[in-house]
């Protein structure tokens, strides 16, 4: 396979993975913060094509939920009413996208829900929850990483082009930056920001740390191309026609430092969006109700829930696939640059 | 000599920026303990407002960050409000167990990373080599915070390992062998989620490292001249490509770090981690400060001990400052 067709498979991939994570309303069957008190750490529905009697049905269906008084041990059990799922069904109000209000789902059932990956403590559904919990944690990701490159460029640049002691002083501001491990330096910053906020407020202040905590690497690899980009013929050339500053970085100098700075947003993304997991894990990232990938799994820090209930694992599996295509990506662009500008090592 | 004079230079200026600009934004955040404790109906503004004044949180930036400098040099780092007591000995009950984790991590993780690492690049292309880069992939893709789950739940639902702590109840009583024995098995888990997490970008380095000097020309000469295989990939071609694998050892000491905070949370392990964690959410500033002081400082100390190896391993470095 050639390195083009490669590129635009991870791409593709990719792509794919995130359009169903930006249309979550369309393909998660209900609200995510719709509750149902009756069926709370209800195990995954298992989907049937073959009755009882053996007979097969075209159309998928599940068994309804038998509801007892005493819910805690009546969970696994079923009764004979079939549950049709249905698909292209009209439920829950949402926004696709965020702006057109729409009421198709992809499936759904009449009657009880179907839980296809099960429920969590306060019976909502965990599908659901990780489609919407992915919106958050995806999208700080790619902020954090678009405003830590945007700064990162900037600084780069400036330190790098202008040179003396304009780039010993942000050489030693990144150095101060990559003195601290990442980790440490996330929640020390998130520690001096305020702690009570609501879901955005939250959610903004985790992209703010994010990208200040990121900057430093980025802006040191972008210094390293404009120095060499700098001393280069065409660039001398257009400087002795009298070109301005400007024109020089917007024509020059710029565009070369594009390859570096996509190859960081692929190494980024993933590390952001798994930084935000952390802090939500932690529980200094975006609180509950709102889901996202960092606080579906801070519900295994309980004991009962990490012995008791499988299917809570469940949302660790579901960023696996960003990842295994972020990571396929970096390394397609990494050839790419063919080795001209090492990158050094994510830090996770 | 005057190169590592100069490191230990570059090392000292680090810490006191990063001192500066930690206390900097500590005392710029919004709300403090004493803020926390408005809540309580049972204290009174004017007990909040002498306890800050007891604590000269009222005067002003420059004179605190003195106060604070001062007391570091005393040994105490300032004054932890949710304790009671100075931070210096509280935190360093729990850097001594982070740094114990992170020092046996690390010293695991690349003495598998070596060995993986030479055998994949002396078997490039062929099934060993293919597997390691298969293993290395998925390991890869799983971030630390899910594998060091993963492993919880393996000692969960096994029961073989611990789930948390340093040492089981009892610990005192126990023979020096039993001991060591309940240490190893308490730590076992955390180690592996650390060790697995640092692991395959190590194994990879060490290849690209190794397979890049087998093609050099002495090696062939070497070959040629019958030196056993085995003492030619690890004495010679290591050696030669020891270089970028020391800055690589100095760069997997902070990830260590930064990732054994996270498993220290999960695994409840009494490490810097969750006790930095509760002193966020508590607002108990100058732990926080102290904390991640502490971190730059075993930072600056791993990379200050890569530095030391090239030093001695890199004959060129040697010469250069030498020269100059």
């Amino acid at each position: 396979m050639t390195q083009h067709r490669r590129l635009m498979r991870w791409l593709l991939a990719l792509g794919v993975l995130h359009g169903v994570v930006a249309c979550a309303g369309f393909f998660a069957p209900y609200d995510p913060a719709e509750q149902d008190r009756e069926r709370p750490y209800a195990p995954p529905a298992r989907i049937h094509l073959m009755d009882e009697q053996g007979r097969f049905h075209l159309r998928p269906f599940c068994y309804a939920p038998k509801l007892a008084e005493d819910v805690s041990n009546s969970l696994r059990q079923e009764t004979r009413t079939t549950l049709p799922v249905r698909f292209f069904v009209s439920g829950a109000r949402y926004r696709l996208l965020g702006l057109v209000p729409c009421r198709l789902h992809l499936f759904g059932t009449s009657g009880a829900r179907v839980y296809l990956l099960g429920s969590d403590g306060y019976g909502r559904d965990q599908f659901s929850r990780i489609l919407y919990g992915g919106q958050i944690s995806l999208l700080s990701g790619l902020l954090g990483a678009s405003l830590t490159l945007f700064l990162g460029a900037v600084i780069g640049t400036a330190a790098g082009y202008y040179g003396g002691w304009r780039d010993e002083l942000l050489m030693r501001a990144i150095d101060l930056f990559l003195a601290l491990p990442w980790l440490y330096l996330l929640l020390a910053l998130r520690a001096f920001l305020p702690l009570a906020a609501s879901s955005l407020e939250a959610f903004l202040l985790v992209i703010v740390v994010l990208a200040i905590a990121g900057w430093a690497r980025p802006a040191r690899l972008v210094r390293g191309v404009v120095l060499s980009v700098k001393e280069r013929d065409f660039v001398r050339a257009a400087r002795g026609f009298g070109a301005t500053h400007s024109y020089l970085l917007r024509r020059h100098i710029l565009p070369e430092t594009s390859s570096v700075l996509l190859t960081q947003a692929a190494i980024l993304v993933p590390q952001f969006v798994l930084a935000e997991m952390t802090l939500s894990f932690l529980g200094l990232g975006v609180p509950e109700p709102v889901p996202s990938w960092g606080n579906l799994l801070a519900n295994l820090q309980q004991y009962s829930v990490l012995v008791s209930y499988w299917w809570m694992y469940l949302p660790a599996l579901a960023i696996l696939p960003f990842f295994l295509g972020y990571l396929g990506l970096a390394s397609v662009l990494q050839e790419r640059m063919g080795g001209a500008y090492k990158i050094e090592g994510d830090a996770s | 000599m005057r190169y590592l004079a100069r490191r230990i230079v570059h090392a000292v200026f680090l810490l006191f920026g990063v001192s500066i600009l930690a206390f900097l934004f500590s005392t710029l955040a919004p709300g403090n303990y004493f803020d926390e404790m408005r809540l309580n109906p049972q204290i009174s503004p004017a007990t909040a407002a002498a306890l800050r004044a007891q604590y000269q949180l009222d005067q002003p930036l420059p004179m605190r960050y003195a106060r604070w400098v001062k007391s570091i040099v005393h040994g105490e780092m300032g004054f932890s409000f949710a304790y009671n007591s100075p931070v210096a000995p509280l935190l360093w009950v729990r850097a001594r167990n982070t740094l114990f984790l992170t020092f046996i991590a690390t010293l695991i993780a690349w003495a598998l990373a070596l060995p993986l690492g030479v055998w994949s690049a002396a078997t490039l292309g062929r099934w060993p080599d293919r597997a390691l880069s298969w293993t290395t992939a998925t390991l890869l893709v799983i971030p630390d915070l899910v594998l060091a789950l993963c492993l919880l739940i393996l000692a969960v639902r096994s029961g073989w390992f611990p789930t948390g702590g340093l040492v089981s109840v009892g610990f005192e009583n126990l023979t020096p062998l039993n001991k060591f024995r309940d240490v190893a098995r308490h730590m076992a888990l955390p180690v592996a989620a650390l060790v697995l997490s640092a692991l395959p970008l190590l194994v990879r380095h060490v290849r690209a490292a190794v397979a890049e000097v087998l093609e050099a020309p002495f090696l062939r000469a070497a070959a040629a001249h019958g030196i056993p295989r085995r003492r030619l990939l690890y004495q010679y071609a290591l050696r030669a490509a020891a270089n970028p694998l020391i800055s690589l050892f100095g760069f997997s000491v902070g990830t260590l770090l930064s990732g054994s905070l996270l498993v220290e949370v999960v695994m409840s392990w009494p490490g810097l981690g969750p006790f930095l964690l509760e002193a966020i959410l508590a607002r108990d500033m100058y732990v926080v400060v102290g904390g991640v002081l502490l971190s730059t400082l075993f930072l600056i100390g791993g990379n200050f001990l890569a530095d030391v190896l090239l030093y001695w391993a890199d004959p060129r470095i040697r010469t250069r400052t030498a020269a100059r």
